[in-house]
């Protein structure tokens, strides 16, 4: 209870300081009045329309009044369109979310057969190649990949359509189709470090006293590894799967650019230059959640699963 | 229960690629040809437009504030005149109108049987109802300036009378701006209801805005039955998404971002309608000096930056008017600084500048032709010994500080039109214009506009005009550049796409 | 040092991580002094040209030569990798020190702080901060720096909280010794092992951190160069039939991720 407590604690504790951050910096850039009326208008209107949004009150009474909107429910409106911005964000979270969880479970279907098998084959040629493939990989960024995908499958190949995202409502199979690239830009990097991370916690495990035990006991090292060193190797897989997952969503950012998808963070980015202000909060607000709630979860797991606690 | 968990995942992450696999298979269009909707968009007779950015948040008809929203609503929207592609005003809601002899009453005669998108028949009710809602609502100062002019609107059996205080001969050209909305309509802003070809359908923001044919309109109905906007904020993206085939048609791309590009689609070069300038702070030292304002038109050699940014292609100016004006536009300004360096250094060291100076060219950073241009102009420069650095900010930024705040030394940027009249584009240089961001002060040219803006004369007017232009030219005002090259990228099978000398797009007469 | 550390780390990730980061480095030194042409020059006559003798990496829409823009590119991204690095592991080494030797009240919400930055994505924050902020080569150093000085700040935390306790330093205590002669001589040698790879990932994270802000147009502004403002500008060259401005931009940035990185991983195990 006491563990629950406190990370709910650290975790409003982000939620205080991020929202303020952002609130803060956007005091130094100024409003969105000019964007919202253009080049053409007066002085006179500017004025007003500043006053109607209640941009002319202080930072700390916007912020205050922001913040007991939020712990209400509610998001507040957007500046720019001047509607809810529960409903801006609603569809777009959908599509981030989908596009983290595609591009977290590919990072586990490739890296956990490999992590597994380096281990497994420690010391011979394909574990080194591994080694040696994976740390080149892990040094391409997420955007680089993402191009390379786009251009080979999307220009060159012509296996799917850059540009022409599908809604999941629309047409569920284009939707994946279109998804899967973006996905696995996102997946290919982490995979790798995934990988490499699995295969030297196997094998950390492996030097431990109870699997030396199960060998005397006449486990070979392949039975060994399945019944003790896998599971509480993953131990340490798991919190890093974790940040993977929060790391996931700031590469969403830059990749849903790159595919034109309609993500948050497409919608972050906008906002931002728009000085949106309540929709920048609260994208902020869900994200920081989100990454709370993953690290959260990682250590539930790893609790459930650490034999030292079980006992 | 604990092993469950690594298994349950695998099966899941399983279940998910083979679906994404066996959709990608099963779908015969995808290995063979590009699966881009091209050809069922041409059977259902609707096009796929890319715009690169979204429209403001308000889409009422007196709410237009940026060009790019401008562009699309000119479909939807219409005023009792309406401009055709040679910039002449052509009868529109009205089908025609008089002028009294003092040029202070102009009645028009309005078209019978016009009706609004919902259903509604246009009355001279509703030409008033407009008439008064832009007055006092219109985010155009310069249109509520001359409305404010407007003193008396009535109905006459039908016909619309309206009194001016004093006579202005581009009025019709304001009238063209003027929309009329069915009176007492009060969704506007995001359900518009206008007169035009096309109606609006729906808006996704930041995502797209879908237009459907009128099949009531007046006059020739469009070729098209659907048009979908589709925003890309991303400049990379949208051409990539053209290279793709997922759309059909993209306006203003640069000559880099249609060089190259695949048979399907055809290009059409026409021009921005944009007064592309180094614009000059004449409140900060050095610029405020003449001759160093001399000495920067000199030293930038706009052919070359010409030849570097757009291959060549692009109208140079001399003054804020461009050539499409041609009405106004003054082809003897456009060599009166020829680039000469020797020049350019005599005149700097005359100021008291023989060693060049520092210069902070801030653009907004979200223009590519802009921020091209600035870097282009910034190399240039270095040459007569001006250390020019180029700053990129935010579009809003940009408008805070340098257009509102006057906080900087230079920028590159382009002014559209927003009417076709050459107040629209010399105005901002009274010294009295709040649009005024130069700072630019001359007796001379405020008295040149003023008389220009009372007088009837037509011809008169027209010299007057061009005197003020040439004035923006002698003081050297600000490093006139060009009217940027515009490329519009448009399927092959597309034909009956128009350049306007305003910024507008008008797909009224686009057809398959 | 170099040799003490090749002894102690003979491993082949410390090798090859340091003949690689050694090479790039040397490349930029290089490239500060001498580039085969004027990074910033423009050459209507050589626009957008491919890989050939007189410009090893072809050239750009405005004629200018991309290897020399690469090298600029690259010593622009080290030094703004340089200055990140320095700042936030330096102004860590400071906090962690502090509260992890001392404790108390100050260490305890400071830490709590530093545990709520880290878990939100150092980057994401980064990256909307400087969207706020506007471009600029500053303003990514000291974003950057910023939100790299909790993840230091917390490893050095640990080492101080746990060499305070061991006996030499008791012992220094008891010969009265300074507490700040403490803090630099007596530990601060002694965290190395732990600093090294941190500092060698953090150059790594700075790299991709700050390829990611220009790449999405919040990095540096547009006169000054940078990998990451380079591959995003290449992009529209490789839809044009000439893909090689990306991947030599794009090959430039992983191997000088690669370097570090193999550096850190190295620089950690100790055998």
């Amino acid at each position: 209870m006491n563990f629950v407590l406190k990370k709910l604690g650290t975790l409003l504790l982000t939620l205080l300081i991020l929202s303020f951050v952002a609130y803060a910096a956007f005091e130094m850039v100024g409003d969105p009045v000019n964007q919202i009326l253009g080049t053409n208008a007066s002085p006179e209107d500017v004025a007003a329309l500043r006053e109607s949004l209640g941009l002319n009150k202080p930072l700390l009474v916007r912020y205050l009044r922001w913040l007991t909107g939020f712990i209400s429910g509610d998001l507040g409106d957007s500046y720019i369109y001047r509607i809810p911005v529960s409903g801006m964000i609603g569809d777009k979270l959908g599509v981030t979310v989908f596009l983290t969880l595609m591009g977290f479970a590919l990072t586990l279907l490739f890296s956990v057969p490999l992590g597994v098998y380096g281990a497994r084959r420690e010391g011979s040629w394909a574990d080194r190649l591994l080694t040696v493939v994976n740390q080149i990989v892990m040094a391409v960024p997420a955007f680089f990949v993402a191009i390379l995908l786009m251009v080979l499958f999307g220009v060159v190949l012509r296996l799917f359509t850059p540009g022409s995202f599908v809604p999941f409502e629309e047409s569920p199979g284009a939707f994946l189709l279109y998804m899967i690239f973006p996905a696995l830009s996102i997946a290919v990097p982490r995979t790798a470090m995934t990988a490499k991370m699995l295969r030297s916690s196997i094998l950390g495990e492996m030097q431990q006293d109870y699997v030396r035990t199960a060998y005397s006991r006449g486990h070979n090292r392949q039975s060994a590894l399945k019944a003790h060193a896998f599971k509480n190797a993953l131990l340490p897989v798991i919190s890093f799967m974790a940040s993977t997952m929060a790391e996931m969503l700031a590469g969403c950012i830059v990749i849903e650019q790159i595919f034109s998808i309609p993500g948050i963070g497409r919608l972050l980015m906008v906002s931002i230059s728009n000085r949106d202000i309540p929709v920048v909060e609260a994208i902020v607000m869900i994200l920081a959640v989100w990454v709370m709630l993953v690290h959260f979860l990682g250590e539930v797991v790893g609790e459930m699963l650490d034999p030292r606690r079980r006992a | 229960m604990k092993k469950r968990i690594p298994a349950l995942l695998l099966a899941a992450v399983l279940l998910l690629t083979l679906t994404a696999c066996g959709e990608g298979g099963n779908k015969p269009t995808s290995a063979t040809k590009p699966s881009t909707g091209a050809d069922a968009r041409k059977e259902a007779n609707e096009i796929y437009v890319g715009i690169a950015q979204d429209l403001s948040s308000s889409l009422g008809p007196y709410q237009l504030s940026t060009a790019g929203t401008r562009e699309v609503m000119f479909n939807v929207f219409e005023g009792l005149y309406k401009a055709d592609r040679t910039g002449d005003f052509k009868p529109a809601l009205a089908t025609g109108y008089t002028v009294s002899d003092d040029g202070l009453t102009y009645t028009f005669t309005l078209r019978e049987g016009v009706k609004f998108h919902n259903g509604a028949v246009m009355t001279a009710q509703d030409v008033i109802y407009s008439y008064n809602t832009c007055a006092s609502s219109s985010v155009d100062s310069s249109i509520k300036k001359i409305l404010e002019n407007v003193t008396g609107i009535k109905e006459d059996g039908g016909k619309v009378v309206m009194t001016l205080a004093q006579p202005n001969s581009d009025f019709i050209a304001y009238v063209g701006s003027v929309y009329i909305s069915p009176a007492a309509y009060t969704d506007q802003d995001t359900q518009p209801v206008g007169t035009g070809p096309f109606k609006f359908e729906s808006r996704t923001v930041q995502d797209n805005i879908v237009l459907s044919r009128f099949d009531d309109y007046w006059g020739d109905k469009a070729g098209l039955s659907k048009v979908t906007f589709k925003i890309f904020e991303n400049a990379t993206a949208l051409v990539t998404a053209l290279d793709a085939g997922a759309l059909d048609l993209v306006a203003h791309l640069s000559i880099s971002q249609v060089g190259g590009l695949s048979k399907d689609y055809q290009v059409l070069e026409g021009s921005m309608n944009l007064v592309q300038a180094l614009y000059l702070n004449h409140e900060v030292t050095p610029l405020n000096d003449i001759r160093v304002r001399r000495a920067l038109c000199y030293a930038v050699d706009v052919d070359a930056m010409l030849t570097l940014t757009a291959e060549g292609h692009g109208h140079k100016l001399g003054s804020s008017i461009y050539p499409s004006f041609q009405k106004y536009f003054d082809e003897s300004l456009v060599n009166a600084y020829p680039h000469d360096e020797a020049k350019a250094k005599e005149l700097l060291a005359a100021a008291g500048y023989a060693n060049g100076f520092d210069l902070t060219i801030t653009v907004p950073g979200n223009y590519t032709p802009h921020v091209d241009t600035a870097m282009v102009l910034a190399e240039q420069l270095k040459a007569v010994g001006i250390r020019a650095t180029v700053q990129e900010v935010e579009w809003n930024t940009w408008l805070t500080d340098v257009y509102q705040g006057h906080k900087f030394q230079a920028t590159v940027c382009g002014f559209d039109a927003s009417t076709l009249t050459a107040a629209a584009l010399l105005g901002r240089y009274e010294s009295t214009s709040s649009k005024n961001m130069c700072s630019y002060k001359s007796v001379q040219f405020d008295a040149f506009m003023q008389e220009a803006a009372s007088i009837t004369d037509d011809a008169r007017r027209t010299e007057l005009y061009k005197a003020a232009a040439k004035c923006l030219s002698d003081d050297a005002v600000n490093v006139y550049l060009q009217d940027l090259a515009d490329f519009v990228a448009i399927r092959s099978t597309l034909k009956g796409y128009e350049f306007y000398p305003i910024y507008v797009m008008d797909l009224s007469k686009v057809t398959y | 040092m170099i040799r003490k550390l090749f002894a102690k780390h003979d491993n082949w990730f410390f090798k090859a991580g340091f003949f690689i980061t050694a090479f790039m480095v040397l490349l930029v030194l290089i490239g500060q002094i001498w580039t085969p042409y004027d990074p910033a020059a423009m050459d209507a006559a050589a626009k957008a040209q491919g890989p050939s003798l007189a410009h090893l990496m072809g050239t750009d829409y405005f004629g200018r030569d991309i290897f020399s823009r690469v090298l600029e590119g690259a010593g622009a991204t080290l030094v703004i990798a340089f200055f990140v690095v320095l700042l936030g592991a330096g102004l860590g080494t400071l906090v962690g020190a502090l509260t992890g030797y001392f404790g108390g009240v100050v260490d305890e919400v400071l830490m709590r702080i530093c545990d709520a930055l880290t878990a939100f994505p150092s980057v994401l924050l980064a990256l909307i901060i400087l969207a706020v902020l506007g471009p600029g080569r500053l303003n990514v150093i000291g974003v950057l720096a910023l939100v790299f000085i909790p993840s230091f700040a917390r490893i050095v935390r640990t080492e101080y909280a746990r060499i305070k306790k061991l006996n030499y330093i008791s012992l220094a205590k008891l010969q009265g010794i300074s507490t700040p002669r403490i803090l630099l001589k007596h530990i601060l040698p002694n965290i190395m092992p732990v600093l090294l790879p941190a500092v060698s990932i953090g150059f790594n994270n700075a790299v991709l951190a700050e390829a990611s802000m220009s790449f999405l147009g919040v990095g540096v502004s547009a006169s000054e160069v940078s990998l990451g403002r380079m591959l995003s500008d290449s992009q529209n060259y490789i839809l044009r039939g000439l893909p090689w401005y990306a991947i030599f931009v794009g090959l430039t940035i992983v191997l000088l991720i690669l370097g570090f990185s193999l550096l850190g991983e190295g620089l950690r195990r100790e055998d």
